[in-house]
C-alpha cells in the first residue's frame, strides 16, 4: 500500500499554521549539487600538453630502462635436445626415465665481462606450473609447521603413501620439483663454486617453511616425480625447494639455481656438467641454463624500454599531429550541424 | 472556536444551480441489508458493553509497511534473489563450496553479502521510514464517547467500530464514520476530499434528521443506534444501510457517511459513530499497490547483462573445449604427457580418461571465474545512486512551492534517469498548465493599460531581444527569478502601477470606469472569505485560482471584500473621496462559470436599488456579447488583450450592465423554472435564460501562464493536451500556452455533420457507430493527406472525446497515431478519464517512446499509471493523482526542472555509470580470460581470492557510485538554457549499443594492453636487481594495480565535474588497494597465502613493478583519451559544445550561443519561442530554410 493514504498534516493553506515553510529543504551546496568542482575539458592545450608530458617522461624511462637491460650479460644455452640421445620423442623419455648415466657436459662462453653475482638459472618452456590442479595440489599448512604434518587434505593425489603414511612436503608440487644439476668450472678446471644461499624469498624462509619441518617419506613411492630431499635438513633450509614451490606464473620460467660469485671475463669458457634427469620430453618441453647478471631493472630484458620508448614516441607524434590539426583545421567548435539528431529531425 | 456568523450561514445557498438539489436520497437498496455483501451490524456507543469488538477484529490500525520485523528476513531476501543477477551470484556462492570452485568460498560469499545487505538496508529504510509515517498518523488524537456523555483523547489506532467519536474543525477523520450530527443546526457539514479524489471543494455532507438534535456531548450518554450497512468495499460513491435508532429504521446514504482521510471544513465539530476501521476503510479499501515501472534504461541493461552471460558463457565454453582435449592428451594410454599433473592418478576434474566430463566440470570452474564480467555490485550501485538522486530531486530549492510549502517528492526511486528520456509528455487540461495559480499582473481599463509587472515570458522575449547571456557569469535568469519571488508579498498578486495602487486610481481621467471595474472583480465571484478576527485580515476561500486572485487585487487596490451571507455581499470600498466605505449589495442570482458559457455573471441590487449584472468571460465570447453603445473601449482593449495573450497572459473581459425591473423580472422567472425543471434539456434552458441577460461595457484582467511549455517545447519534448473542457474552451487554453498559435494550421476532428446528427436522431446505436467511424475514419486520412501535401507547416490536432473514442478503435487508431505523431501539437477535448489513459497507451505502445503523464486530479490517475512516468501535481489540488505518480510535484512550471535538469543529468549519470561498470568489469574479466589462455585453461586465476572478490566492490565500486551520484556535463543554468541538450535523453545517444559497445571495446582494449604488457615485461627474466624470478603472486599483483590504475584513472578521464568527492573516491580507491595489499600482506601467511608480504618483500622495492605499472596505466588510457580528444573537439555532442561554450566564455558571444540555441527551434514549432519566430518572418523562414526535410 502506498504511502500516501496517510495524510499529511501540514497540507493546509492557512498562511499563519505553524511550521510554514516546515518542508522548505535546507539549502547547502551538496543538496543542491553545487559542490565547487572543476570541470576538466579537452582543450587543445591540454591534449598536447598531456601528450608531450607522456614523451618527456616515458623517452627517459625508457631509455634509462635500456640501457640497464643492455649493461646486463646473460648466457643462454639449451641443452634438453643436446643432452638427450636423439631420435623420437619415446625415445627420449626412455631414455630419460632409465637408469642410464645422463651426465653432460656443455661449454659456454663468456661474451662479455660479467659482474658477480652473476645469476644461474634454469628455464622451462610449456611446463604449466600454474595449472590449477598443480598450483592446488599442496598444503601450506604442512609445509610451515610440523603440528600439522597431517594436513595433507590438500595434496591429492601426492598425500599419503602407499602404505598410508603421510608425505612430506605432500602434493604435486613439491613431487615434481626439478633435479637437474649443474656445475661449473672454468677452462681452467677452477671450479666455479655455486652458492645456494639467499636464493629464494626470505618471507618464505622464515613464515612459509618451517624450520621443524623435515621431508619424510618424500619421493618414497612407487612413482618418481623429480628430486629427492636430504631428510636431515629442515625444508626452510631448501632453498631449491622453496624456490620451486613458488608457482610461476606462465608456462616459461626461469627459476634461480643459484649465484657464482665470481667475476666472468669476457671469452672465458665455461664447462657445464649437467646430471640431465629432469623429464621434460614427455610434453615437448625445452629446458635451458643461463647465466646472467642482473642490472637494477632486474635481467635483460628490453621489453620495457623500448615499450616505453614506443609510446613515448607515439605521443610525440600525436602531439605533433594535434598541434598540426588544430593549426591547420580552426573549425568553429561545436558546430551543431554535426549533432546526429539534427540530420534526422524526425528521430528515428 | 468559529464565529457566529458562520454558523447561520448554510453555503451550498449561495450556489443558486445547487437550490434545489435534495440533500437526502433514500435508495430503494435497503431491500439488500442483511444480504449477501451487506450483512455488516454495528451497534454504536456500546464499546463498553457488548463487545461487538469480537465480532470486527479489524481495529483502526494502519500498516503501509511492506514487511514486519518478522517477515523483514525472509522477504527482503526472497525480493533480492528473485533478480536474475542476484540469483546467479547465489548459485556461484553456493557452487564456491565444492571443489569446482577456482576460489575459496568466503571470498566469493563476501561480496555477495555485502551487495544484498546494502540492499536490504536500503528496503529497511525505505519500510522503516513508512512505518514512521504510519505511526504518526496511528497516533493522532480524536475524542472518543468514553461513557456518560464524557468524551476524552484516544489514539486514532484504538478505534473501534461503534464508537462515537467528535471531530473538530480542520481535523481528519479518523475512520468511516456515520455523521449523526454537527454543530450546525441542520446537521450538516463540509468535507474537503483533497486526500481522496483531487477535488478541492468543499462538499456538503447532511445527517439524518432523527439524530440532527444529538450535538452535545451530554446527549450521548444514552445514545443508542445499531446500524446494518454493505461490508467493506472500495467504492468511495456509495453507501448502503439502515439505522435502528428509537424503534425506527432510516435509510442511509452515502450523503451520511464521512470517509476516512477526507477533512472537516467550515464546521466547528461533528459527531459521528465509526462504522469502518482500519483496513476496512474505504479510502484503504481502495488504494492499491501502483504499477511497479521500470525504466527503459534498466530494461536494456538487462539485455546488456544477457550479453555479458552469453559472452562469459562463451568464453566458458571455449575454454572448457581447449580444457577437455588438452587433458585428454596428458594420458595416452600409459604414456603421461604433463606427468607432473599426475594425469594417471587424477580426481574426476581432470580425469584424462573422461575428458569430457572434466570438460564439462571445468565449464563451471569457468563460469564461477568469469562471472567476474558480470558486475555484481552494478544492481545495487545503480539503487543507491537513485536513492541519492531522489533525495536531490526532493531537495531541490528550486522545485519549493513555497505557498503550500510543498519541496518536490520522488515516490519512487527507480524511474530518475527515465526522466531525462521523454519523448511526450501527456498533459491534463488547463490547470495543469497554467500552474493552478494565478498572479494578477495586468488591466486594461477603459482602453488604457495598466500594470508594469512583467512576466516569465516578456522577461524571455527582452532577453531573447537584447542579448540572451550570461552577465559576468552570474546568471540573470535566476538572479531576476530570486528578486522577484522576495518581493513577491501577497500570493496571487503581482500588481505595480503607482498610477493605480494606493488609491491614486481616483485621479485617473476614467476613475469612474475604474471604481465599477473594481467593484466587479469584488462582487462577481463565488468566494468565500474568512476574516481573521485578529489581525482583521481575511484571506478568500475561491473555487478557482484567477478568481482568488481577482478577489486578493481588488483588495489589494481599495476594494476588500469581506463578508457573503446568504443573499448579500459586502465589501469596503475606498470611494471617489478617499474614504472607506461600507458597501452591501444584495445578491440575486449566480450564474455560474461552466466551460461552455467561459463567463461568469452576478445580479446584484445596489443599495441605491439599481439592479446590476457584471459579467466576466473569455474574449471570445465576451466581444460579441457588448452592446452598441459599450463599444467604447473596444479596439483598445482588444489591443491590449492580444498584447497580453502575446505576453504569455490568459486574459478575462470585464463587463457589466443595468438591468430594469421588469427585464430582472422576466428572467428571474424564466431562470427559476429552468432551474426547477428535471427534464434532460434543463441545462440547455438554462444557458438560454441565462443568454438573454449579457450585453455592455469593458474592462480586463490577465492571468500569467508559466513559460515552462516554451523551454519543453524547445526541447523538443511533444506535449499533447487531454482535457475534459470542451472544445472551444481547449482551443483557447491552447493558444494561451502557445501550444497553438496564429498561422498553424489545425485539423479540428468531430462528429458533427448532418448524416450523423441525423442517424443520432434516429437513435440507432449501431448505424451511429458505423457512420461515425467511417467520418472519423475519413477525416484522419483528410489530414494526413494535408500533412504530406505540405511537411514543412506546422500542425495542431484537435479532436473530441467522441470521435477520439472512434480513433482509438483498433483498426484506424495507428492511422489517428500517425497522424498525431505528424502534428506539432495534440489536443484531445471533452476525454474521459479512460479515453486519458488509452491514448497514453497508444503513443507509449504505438510509439514506443518514452511518455510521461502530468496531471493533478483523481480523472488523471489512469493516465499517470499507464504513462511511463506520472507526475502528479501535489499544488493546490488534492492526493489522489499524487497517489497513483510516481513523482509529484507542486507545480507545473517545476516540470521544466525536473525534465530539463534533474532528468538530463539522472539520465546521464545512470547511463555513464552503467557503461562504466561493464567497462571495468570486462578490463578485469579480460585479463582473467587471457591469463587462462597462458594457463591451459585450467581456471586457475592469476589473482589471489581476495583480490577477486573485493574488485568489484571496494577498489572500483565508489567512483562509479560517486559518477552516478555527482557528474554533471553542464550545470544546471546551462541545462535550461539550452534545452535541446534534453534530446540527448530522448534519442539515447548515452546509452545506445553503439556507446556500450564502444565501452565494452574500451574495456576490452585496455584489458588486452595490461595483460600482454605485465606478462612481457615481467617474465620470464628476472624483475629485479637480486636476480629473482616473478612468480604467479607477483605477475598476479601487477596486473591487478595495473587494471586498478586502469579502471580509476579511466574514470578520472570520463568524469566531467570533478568535485573532492570524486577525487576522494577515485584516489581513494587507487590508495585503498595499496593499503589493501600492505594490510593484507601483513597478516600472517596462513590468512593471506599467496599475498603474504607480496607488497613489502617483493614488490615495492622492485623499480621493475612501478615502471609496469606507470606504464600500462597510461599505455591503457591512450586510446581512451585520443578518440576523446578528438571527438570533443571535431566531433562534439551536443553537450560538449555546451562545455566549450563554458568554457571559452563563448556565452558572451551572442551570435555564438544563438546559433547553438537555433537548433532548439528547429524542432520545435510550438511553445512561445516558435510563436514569436513566426511573428518575425524573416527568421522563421530562414529556419525553415536550413530544416532538412522530413
Amino acid at each position: 500500500m502506498s504511502n500516501a493514504m496517510n495524510p499529511t498534516p501540514t497540507q493546509s493553506l492557512d498562511p499563519s499554521a505553524p511550521g510554514r515553510y516546515s518542508k522548505r529543504p535546507k539549502y547547502s551546496r551538496f543538496t543542491q549539487q553545487e559542490l565547487p568542482a572543476c570541470k576538466p575539458i579537452l582543450t587543445p592545450k591540454w591534449v598536447i600538453s598531456v601528450f608531450m608530458l607522456v614523451t618527456i617522461v616515458f623517452v627517459p624511462i625508457g631509455l634509462a630502462s635500456l640501457f640497464a637491460s643492455q649493461a646486463v650479460v646473460e648466457i643462454v644455452e639449451r641443452y634438453d635436445d643436446a643432452c638427450a640421445p636423439s631420435g623420437t620423442r619415446s625415445d627420449k623419455v626412455r631414455f630419460i626415465q632409465s637408469d642410464a648415466n645422463k651426465t653432460c657436459n656443455r661449454t659456454l662462453t663468456v661474451p662479455k665481462h660479467m659482474k658477480q653475482p652473476i645469476y644461474v638459472y634454469y628455464q622451462l618452456d610449456s611446463f604449466y606450473q600454474n595449472h590449477r590442479r598443480y598450483v592446488k595440489s599442496r598444503s601450506d599448512k604442512q609445509l610451515r609447521s610440523r603440528k600439522d604434518e597431517n594436513a595433507v587434505s590438500t595434496c591429492n593425489p601426492e598425500d599419503n603413501n602407499v602404505n598410508g603414511s603421510t608425505i612430506v612436503p605432500c602434493g604435486l608440487v613439491a613431487w615434481s620439483m626439478f633435479n637437474d644439476t649443474f656445475s661449473f668450472s672454468t677452462g681452467n678446471d677452477v671450479q666455479l663454486p655455486v652458492t645456494k644461499k639467499g636464493i629464494s624469498w626470505k618471507s618464505d624462509r622464515d613464515h612459509k617453511f618451517g624450520k621443524d619441518v623435515f621431508p619424510k617419506n618424500f619421493q618414497n613411492g612407487s612413482l618418481i616425480g623429480g628430486a629427492r630431499l636430504n631428510e636431515s635438513i629442515p625444508l626452510s633450509e631448501q632453498e631449491d625447494l622453496i624456490v620451486w614451490m613458488r608457482t610461476a606464473a606462465l608456462p616459461t620460467f626461469r627459476k634461480l639455481f643459484g649465484k657464482i660469485e665470481v667475476d666472468l671475463q669476457a671469452g672465458d669458457t665455461i664447462h657445464v656438467i649437467v646430471q640431465n634427469n629432469y623429464n621434460t620430453y614427455s610434453f615437448d618441453g625445452k629446458k635451458k641454463l643461463v647465466l646472467s647478471t642482473a642490472s637494477w631493472l632486474g635481467g635483460k630484458n628490453n621489453f620495457i624500454g623500448i615499450a616505453y620508448l614506443a609510446v613515448g614516441g607515439l605521443c610525440f607524434v600525436l602531439a605533433v599531429a594535434f598541434t598540426i590539426i588544430y593549426l591547420s583545421k580552426p573549425r568553429r567548435l561545436g558546430d551543431p550541424s554535426y549533432l546526429s539528431w539534427n540530420r534526422n529531425p524526425s528521430g528515428h | 472556536m468559529g464565529t457566529g456568523r458562520r454558523k447561520k450561514l448554510n453555503i451550498s445557498n449561495i450556489y443558486s444551480f445547487q437550490c434545489g438539489r435534495t440533500t437526502t436520497r433514500f435508495d430503494d437498496d435497503g431491500s439488500q441489508i442483511g444480504g449477501p455483501g451487506f450483512s455488516r451490524v454495528v451497534y454504536c456507543n456500546e464499546s463498553d458493553g457488548v463487545g461487538q469488538s469480537y465480532y470486527y477484529d479489524a481495529d483502526n490500525y494502519v500498516r503501509s509497511t511492506k514487511y514486519t520485523p518478522m517477515s523483514f528476513l525472509p522477504k527482503a531476501l526472497f525480493e533480492q534473489f528473485r533478480r536474475v543477477a542476484n540469483f546467479f551470484f547465489l548459485v556461484t556462492a553456493v557452487m564456491s563450496f565444492t571443489d569446482l570452485a577456482p576460489y575459496s568460498a568466503v571470498s566469493a560469499i563476501l561480496p555477495l553479502v555485502v551487495v544484498i545487505t546494502a540492499s536490504m538496508v536500503k528496503e529497511g529504510i525505505e519500510d522503516w521510514q513508512r512505518k514512521q509515517q504510519d505511526h504518526e498518523v496511528n497516533n493522532r488524537k480524536v475524542k472518543v464517547h468514553r461513557g456518560r456523555g464524557v468524551f476524552e483523547s484516544r489514539e486514532w489506532k484504538k478505534l473501534k467500530v461503534g464508537d462515537i467519536v467528535k471531530v473538530e474543525k480542520d481535523e481528519f477523520f479518523p475512520a468511516d464514520l456515520l455523521l449523526l450530527s454537527s454543530s450546525y443546526e441542520d446537521a450538516v457539514c463540509y468535507v474537503e476530499t483533497m486526500n481522496l479524489d483531487g477535488e478541492t471543494n468543499l462538499k456538503l455532507k447532511q445527517s439524518l434528521e432523527s439524530t440532527s438534535t444529538i450535538n452535545d456531548d451530554s446527549n450521548f450518554s444514552n445514545f443508542k443506534a445499531a446500524v446494518k450497512c454493505e461490508d467493506p468495499n472500495a467504492s468511495l460513491y456509495t453507501f448502503v444501510g439502515t439505522m435502528e435508532f428509537q424503534g425506527q429504521q432510516y435509510a442511509l446514504s452515502p450523503q451520511q457517511l464521512l470517509l476516512r482521510d477526507s477533512k472537516l471544513r467550515n464546521t466547528d465539530y461533528i459527531y459521528g459513530a465509526v462504522i469502518f476501521t482500519g483496513h476496512d476503510t474505504k479510502v484503504i479499501q481502495n488504494s492499491t499497490e501502483p504499477p511497479s515501472k521500470r525504466s527503459g534504461i534498466e530494461r536494456k541493461m538487462d539485455r546488456v547483462i544477457y550479453f555479458m552471460f552469453f559472452v562469459m558463457f562463451l568464453m566458458a565454453f571455449l575454454g572448457s573445449v581447449y580444457f577437455g582435449i588438452v587433458t585428454k592428451q596428458d594420458l595416452e594410454g600409459d604414456r603421461q604427457k604433463r606427468w607432473y599433473l599426475g594425469p594417471d592418478r587424477s580426481d574426476v576434474y581432470f580425469d584424462s580418461n573422461r575428458a569430457p566430463v572434466a570438460s564439462m566440470y571445468h565449464f563451471l570452474t569457468a563460469v564461477l571465474l568469469y562471472s567476474y564480467l558480470i558486475p555484481i555490485s552494478l544492481y545495487v550501485s545503480i539503487e543507491v545512486v537513485k536513492v541519492l538522486q531522489t533525495i536531490f530531486i526532493n531537495n531541490d530549492i528550486h522545485m519549493y512551492y513555497e505557498e503550500a510549502d510543498k519541496p518536490a517528492h520522488a515516490r519512487t526511486s527507480n524511474l530518475t534517469e527515465e526522466l531525462g528520456q521523454i519523448d511526450t509528455i501527456l498533459s491534463d487540461k488547463t490547470g495543469t498548465l497554467t500552474c493552478n495559480s494565478m498572479e494578477f499582473i495586468k488591466c486594461s481599463i477603459a482602453g488604457t493599460a495598466y500594470g508594469r509587472g512583467i512576466t516569465e515570458v516578456e522577461r524571455a522575449m527582452a532577453k531573447r531581444m537584447g542579448s540572451p547571456l550570461l552577465v559576468n557569469g552570474r546568471d540573470k535568469y535566476f538572479d531576476d527569478h530570486h528578486d522577484n519571488d522576495s518581493n513577491l508579498s501577497v500570493k496571487g498578486y503581482n500588481f505595480e502601477d503607482e498610477r493605480i495602487t494606493n488609491g491614486y486610481w481616483i485621479h485617473e481621467p476614467r476613475s469612474d470606469v475604474i471604481q465599477k471595474f473594481f467593484r466587479l472583480l469584488a462582487i462577481c465571484h463565488t468566494a468565500i472569505p474568512d476574516l481573521d478576527e485578529e489581525t482583521g485580515k481575511v484571506t478568500y476561500e475561491a473555487e478557482s485560482p484567477d478568481e482568488a486572485a481577482f478577489v486578493i487585487a481588488a483588495r489589494e487596490l481599495g476594494f476588500e471584500f469581506y463578508k457573503r451571507t446568504q443573499t448579500t455581499v459586502s465589501f469596503i470600498e475606498l470611494d471617489l473621496s478617499k474614504k472607506r466605505v461600507e458597501r452591501t449589495y444584495e445578491l440575486l442570482n449566480v450564474l455560474e462559470f461552466n466551460s461552455a458559457r467561459k463567463r461568469m455573471s452576478v445580479i446584484v441590487r445596489e443599495d441605491s436599488g439599481k439592479l446590476l449584472l457584471l459579467s466576466k468571460g473569455a474574449d471570445s465570447v465576451m466581444f460579441e456579447r457588448l452592446a452598441k453603445n459599450g463599444r467604447e473601449f473596444e479596439a483598445n482593449t482588444k489591443k491590449h488583450v492580444n498584447q497580453y495573450a502575446d505576453a504569455g497572459l490568459r486574459t478575462l473581459i470585464l463587463a457589466y450592465r443595468e438591468l430594469t425591473e421588469e427585464e430582472y423580472k422576466e428572467f428571474n422567472e424564466k431562470f427559476t423554472k429552468a432551474k426547477n425543471l428535471v427534464s434532460a434539456d434543463r441545462d440547455d434552458l438554462i444557458d438560454e435564460a441565462t443568454a438573454e441577460i449579457e450585453k455592455d461595457l469593458i474592462l480586463l484582467g490577465a492571468t500569467a501562464v508559466p513559460e515552462c511549455i516554451d523551454k519543453l517545447a524547445q526541447a523538443g519534448i511533444k506535449i499533447w493536451v487531454l482535457t475534459g473542457d470542451k472544445m472551444e474552451t481547449a482551443i483557447n487554453i491552447g493558444f494561451s500556452c502557445s501550444l497553438l498559435r496564429e498561422g498553424m494550421k489545425q485539423i479540428t476532428i468531430l462528429l458533427e455533420s448532418p448524416e450523423i446528427i441525423a442517424a443520432e436522431k434516429t437513435g440507432d446505436e449501431n448505424v451511429i457507430a458505423k457512420i461515425s467511424k467511417e467520418s472519423v475514419k475519413k477525416q484522419i486520412l483528410e489530414g494526413k493527406a494535408q500533412l504530406t501535401a505540405s511537411p514543412t507547416d506546422p500542425f495542431a490536432l484537435i479532436i473530441d472525446g467522441k470521435s477520439l473514442a472512434y480513433a482509438l478503435h483498433e483498426s484506424i487508431k495507428n492511422t489517428f497515431l500517425e497522424l498525431a505523431v505528424g502534428c506539432a501539437s495534440v489536443i484531445c477535448c471533452r476525454s474521459s478519464p479512460k479515453q486519458k489513459a488509452l491514448v497514453t497507451r497508444l503513443v507509449k505502445d504505438g510509439t514506443g517512446k518514452t511518455t510521461l503523464a502530468i496531471g493533478d486530479g483523481a480523472n488523471d490517475v489512469g493516465m499517470l499509471q499507464e504513462a511511463d512516468i506520472g507526475v502528479g501535481i501535489s499544488g493546490v489540488e488534492g492526493m489522489q493523482a499524487v497517489m497513483s505518480s510516481d513523482i509529484a510535484i507542486a507545480q507545473f512550471r517545476f516540470l521544466e526542472r525536473l525534465l530539463l535538469v534533474h532528468g538530463h543529468w539522472c539520465y546521464r549519470r545512470i547511463s555513464s555509470m552503467i557503461c562504466y561498470f561493464f567497462y571495468k568489469n570486462i578490463v578485469f574479466g579480460t585479463t582473467l580470460f587471457l591469463y587462462e589462455a597462458y594457463a591451459s585453461f585450467s581456471g586457475q586465476p592469476a589473482y589471489n581470492d581476495w583480490y577477486l572478490s573485493l574488485y568489484n566492490v571496494f577498489f572500483t565500486s565508489l567512483p562509479a557510485i560517486a559518477l552516478g551520484v555527482f557528474d554533471q556535463d553542464v550545470s544546471a543554468r546551462f541545462c535550461l538554457k539550452f534545452p535541446l541538450l534534453y534530446q540527448e535523453g530522448v534519442q539515447n545517444t548515452l546509452f545506445r549499443w553503439r556507446r556500450v559497445f564502444g565501452w565494452m571495446l574500451n574495456g576490452l582494449a585496455s584489458g588486452i594492453i595490461i595483460f600482454f604488457i605485465c606478462i612481457r615485461a615481467l617474465d620470464p627474466e628476472s624483475y629485479n636487481k637480486n636476480g629473482k624470478t616473478a612468480g604467479m603472486e607477483i605477475v598476479g599483483a601487477t596486473i591487478y594495480t595495473c587494471v586498478v590504475w586502469v579502471v580509476n584513472c579511466q574514470m578520472a578521464l570520463a568524469v566531467s565535474y570533478f568535485t573532492l568527492i570524486q577525487h576522494i573516491f577515485i584516489w581513494g580507491g587507487i590508495i585503498l588497494w595499496y593499503l589493501f595489499l600492505l594490510g593484507y600482506g601483513a597478516m600472517p601467511a596462513t590468512i593471506s597465502t599467496t599475498a603474504y608480504k607480496v607488497f613489502i618483500e617483493t614488490l615495492a622495492p622492485a623499480p621493475a613493478y612501478w615502471f609496469v605499472t606507470l606504464f600500462a596505466g597510461t599505455a591503457a588510457l591512450i586510446p581512451y583519451y585520443s578518440y576523446k580528444s578528438v571527438q570533443m573537439r571535431f566531433f562534439p555532442a551536443y553537450h560538449g559544445m555546451i562545455q566549450w561554450i563554458r568554457y571559452e566564455g563563448n556565452s558572451e558571444d551572442p551570435d555564438y550561443v544563438n546559433m547553438v540555441r537555433q537548433r532548439s527551434i528547429r524542432t520545435t514549432t510550438v511553445g512561445y519561442t516558435a510563436r514569436s519566430i513566426a511573428r518575425d518572418n524573416s527568421l522563421y523562414y530562414l529556419n525553415l530554410e536550413r530544416q532538412p526535410p522530413k
